[in-house]
């Protein structure tokens, strides 16, 4: 009876084998995959098992923790002026999970992340609780300040860039939300968190405009264009006659007109008055000129069609679609399925103003560790390079007289040099709901170009005769402009 | 059969130490690790060395004690490591409910009732080493004792269910009785001396067809009623693991008996028709098996059983959240102190202190089967394997269904899980296995004169 004893030790050990097997599988194979499980709620009772790490801005944090009683969880997030940086730490809340930088920085702000091992051993070893770590942002207070009450009662988004570095400085976006009141997970939180959903409130307070919404140029994409005839030697100086008609009819149609808001000065205009005045015949043209390709790649090079934007929050794509001829030249203007988001506009004017580098917009500028250690730190880096540098003397130049004596005059700031473009955007089936009033712009002081911006306002409550990107955004643009020079003295 | 002196197995005995100091050693290890784990677990709830660890400890102590010094008396040449295993198992398992105990949401306590019926084990495992002086005895009561395993598993069926699983004996105001359990040894007297009877019968009137030795129609019969019952627990009863268990048995056990591969073939034909047949209109296996290949899917919004146990495994990784820092109390369900206990094992020690528990497990059915090898009769032979096939089937079925490796069944962890029939059932099932292995390893006594020769000598005047 040995042998079959002998088969029979074999096959029991094969079982204990097996379960061996399996539990390697389970618990190191899947192990991280099942311990971060959106649904494990070990997930949600460690990021508020202890105090979370914090999100700085200049300094200071603009979020925080106060204790509940609320079942498995000590700790509750809070926000200090919540609906303004709303766009910028996203939420955290026990029941609804979270998103944008609180969720993309999870690890550090709850303690878990492996490059917090060692500050977690020390803690395991004086036997002090697992402390986050923070994350420090490059944002400007001031600056996101003035954007956001810039913006008021008003739809709309505002992106602030440093043309530097990158470092965005203001990331405002209205109707906006206070994330502390869906913190925890109580019923009011609840009802809090349904109240702002699409469904239930159609202005959207939870869309982060400035990252995530995708409008119509304008004609603020004319820098783009222009920066594409230059580029392409269509034209090689901004003061010499483009040789446009006007009338002008769009290329591949039976005589549609491209038309000019009002009756402008655009026949055989210099790029530089074409730019003032904002000449719908002269970019529509360059645009046609040049054929969907070229003008695909400059758009590409100042970020368009490039969906991995991360900030490290990531911003959705911007699109210069491929089109025919006719909807080619519309798009030159801004128009026809031509999408950007506030951000990309906003990186428009950096590119142009850091003398035609564009650097990685980021808002992150270092994750730190509970001890203080910095654990990771941005360093700022170039992502493409739409321009010369003697290219963006010239478009800067021009745009430098849009806000001189052109559509952007509101922008002006007394000793400064701003660069500007208004905009503004139709949409609607036959243009019939109300224009998206755009303007971009820089600023520049003799120590260098310290911020880019971009202002979207859809302008629900005004009338229609009045949306003209000078009146309604360029205020704006101005206000965040200044409180960022303010900052700089 | 008068074996035991006519020394046949390979396996030297003569002269062998008796190991009765290693098993002591052992046993220390034994009580000090549960009584560690004990401390731990109070320091890390509540920051405080636990009240009761001077109690626990000596009772462990004393249980341990105790049992040792009756095995030295009663089975001096036992096996040393299956007293220390078991022990150690029923003290790890004691200190996972006490622990599990201190989630509010879990329900009342558990861990003294627990403990309770672990000494209720241990006194029962001492009885059978004074009281069973020689296996072979067991070997009288083979048709009885299959008279009373069939009762043992049918009973549950005239008894409410549990948790859509039938496999309860409740006695109103005594409590419930798990007869699965104790049927699960009855059952393996009962086999091993049956075949040990028709062995030769099975084995050798066969038909050979296609390589295959088929046995005849009447030797087919007692197969077949045993399939056939099996498939009944499990339609009637809903109990997809003690059915599992109890036909694996049979086939385990027949295969030793005759050596013949077709039994096992007949045996897994059989086993997966069954299986299939039942699994194709009962629901709630069926249920088992959707949970078994989606573990990790939400039912209505919320996070299953079978999910959050995943969860706890995943969460434990390589070593642990450490002992009473889990959050094993989100598996709410209806056994996390019995079938599921395995997942706080896993999240609070992690991967090494489960593996270590499996090996230990691995262990004592190597002990067993080793006492299977060395054991000099084939009664003997036969029931240790019975035995200690049982107990490995159990801890891969319930380790398996837990971890998601089969589809989990109703079955309890032996010595780790809280259940009264079970720990009772395991130490009665060590104490058969023990006393096996000592009449295997006792030292042949010296040859007897030749009462033949002195006849002879007789010179009558």
């Amino acid at each position: 009876m040995n042998k079959p004893l002998r088969r029979v030790a074999i096959f029991c050990g094969l079982l204990v084998l097996a379960l061996l097997v399996r539990v390697n599988w389970v618990q190191f194979v899947q192990g991280d995959e099942l311990k971060n499980d959106p649904h494990n709620r070990r997930v949600a009772i460690e990021r508020y098992s202890t105090p979370r790490g914090n999100i700085i801005v200049d300094g200071k944090a603009i979020t925080g923790s106060t204790t509940t009683d609320s079942g498995d969880f000590k700790y509750k997030r809070t926000y200090k002026n919540g609906k303004m940086w709303a766009p910028v730490t996203g939420y955290a809340s026990q029941a609804f999970d979270a998103n944008q930088l609180e969720k993309l920085n999870d690890g550090i702000l709850s303690g878990t992340d492996d490059r917090l091992f060692f500050s977690r051993t020390v803690d395991m070893f004086t036997g002090s609780k697992q402390k986050g770590g923070n994350v420090v942002t490059t944002l400007d207070a001031k600056a996101q300040k003035a954007a956001f009450d810039g913006l008021g009662h008003q739809k709309g988004a505002v992106a602030a860039i440093n043309p530097e570095t990158g470092a965005i400085l203001a990331l405002a976006s209205t109707p906006s939300y206070d994330p502390s009141t869906f913190a925890g997970m109580s019923n009011k939180d609840a009802e809090a968190y349904l109240a702002l959903q699409k469904n239930k409130n159609p202005d959207e307070p939870m869309l982060n405009r400035a990252l995530r919404q995708t409008y119509p140029p304008g004609s603020t994409f004319k820098v783009v264009t222009a920066s594409a005839a230059l580029e392409n030697g269509l034209y090689d100086d901004v003061d010499s006659n483009t040789r446009s008609p006007l009338p002008y009819t769009l290329p591949d149609t039976s005589g549609v007109e491209l038309k000019n808001e009002g009756n402008i000065p655009c026949k055989n205009a210099t790029l530089r008055e074409a730019l003032r005045v904002s000449c719908n015949t002269v970019f529509g043209k360059i645009s046609a000129d040049l054929g969907n390709k070229k003008m695909m790649a400059e758009a590409e090079k100042f970020g368009f069609n490039n969906p991995g934007i991360n900030t490290p929050v990531r911003a959705s794509e911007s699109i210069f679609p491929k089109d025919n001829r006719p909807q080619n030249a519309m798009a030159g203007i801004g128009q026809a399925s031509n999408r950007a988001t506030p951000l990309q506009m906003a990186m428009v004017a950096s590119a142009v103003a850091n003398g035609g580098k564009l650097m990685k917009p980021y808002m992150v500028d270092s994750l730190v560790a509970p001890n203080l250690n910095v654990v990771q730190q941005h360093t700022p880096q170039e992502m493409s390079q739409p321009l010369s540098p003697e290219n963006a003397q010239k478009v800067q130049s021009i745009m430098e007289t849009v806000v001189k004596s052109g559509t952007g005059t509101n922008a002006q700031i007394p000793g400064v040099t701003v660069g500007g473009k208004t905009g503004t955007a139709q949409h609607g089936e036959d243009n019939k709901d109300n224009p998206y009033a755009w303007f971009i712009s820089y600023a520049k002081t003799d120590k260098g170009t310290p911020v880019a911006v971009a202002v979207v306002i859809e302008g629900s409550d005004t009338l229609r005769d009045d949306i003209a990107g000078g009146r309604l955004a360029a205020p704006v643009a101005k206000d965040v402009m200044r409180a960022v020079l303010e900052g700089e003295k | 059969m008068s074996s035991s002196t006519t020394n046949t197995t390979t396996i030297g005995t003569i002269g062998a130490p008796s190991r009765r100091n290693t098993e002591l050693a052992m046993l220390i290890f034994a009580v000090l690790i549960p009584v560690f784990a004990y401390i731990n677990v109070g320091l890390a709830k509540d920051g405080t060395v636990p009240a009761g660890v001077l109690g626990y400890s000596l009772g462990l102590g004393l249980l341990a004690g105790v049992a040792h010094l009756v095995v030295r008396k009663w089975a001096p040449y036992a096996d040393p490591l299956m007293l220390p295993i078991s022990t150690l198992l029923n003290g790890l398992g004691l200190i996972f409910i006490w622990r599990l105990d201190q989630e509010p949401s879990l329900g009342k306590a558990m861990a003294p009732n627990q403990l309770m019926w672990s000494t209720l084990g241990v006194a029962f495992f001492l009885a059978i080493l004074i009281f069973l002086k020689d296996h072979r005895v067991l070997q009288r009561y083979t048709y009885i004792s299959m008279v009373v395993a069939l009762v043992l598993l049918v009973a549950p069926m005239f008894f409410p269910g549990v948790n859509g699983a039938k496999i309860w004996i409740t006695i109103p105001g005594l409590g419930s009785l798990q007869p699965g359990e104790f049927a699960k040894i009855i059952i393996a007297i009962f086999f091993a001396g049956y075949l040990m009877v028709k062995r030769d019968a099975l084995a050798l009137a066969s038909r050979r067809f296609m390589g295959l030795y088929l046995p005849r129609g009447r030797d087919l019969g007692p197969i077949l009623v045993i399939w056939a019952l099996s498939l009944m627990i499990l339609v009637f009863e809903t109990d997809l693991g003690t059915s599992l268990l109890f036909f694996g048995l049979f086939v385990v056990m027949l295969y030793v008996a005759t050596e013949r591969t077709s039994w096992i073939v007949f045996g897994l034909l059989l086993s997966a028709g069954g299986a299939v047949a039942v699994a194709t209109f009962e629901s709630h296996v069926q249920t088992r098996v959707h949970n078994w290949l989606n573990p990790l899917e939400l039912l209505n919004g919320g996070v299953t059983e079978t999910a959050q146990a995943m969860y706890s495994f995943g969460s434990g990784g390589i070593l642990g959240s450490g002992l009473g820092q889990g959050y094993s109390r989100l598996i709410l369900g209806i056994a996390p102190k019995s079938d599921y206990i395995l997942a706080t094992v896993g999240e609070e020690v992690g991967l090494a202190g489960l593996m270590a528990i499996l090996l230990l497990y691995g262990l004592l059915i190597e002990r067993g089967i080793r006492t299977a090898l060395a054991a000099r009769d084939p009664f003997g032979k036969l029931l240790a394997i019975g035995l200690s096939g049982a107990f490995a089937l159990q801890v891969f079925v319930v380790a398996g269904g837990v971890t998601g490796l089969i589809p989990l069944t109703g079955m309890t962890m032996p010595f780790l899980a809280q259940g009264g029939s079970s720990v009772i059932a395991n130490w009665a099932l060590v104490a058969i296995l023990l006393r096996i292995s000592d009449t295997a390893r006792r030292p042949a006594p010296a040859p007897a004169p030749s009462t033949d020769a002195e006849m002879t000598q007789v010179v009558r005047p």
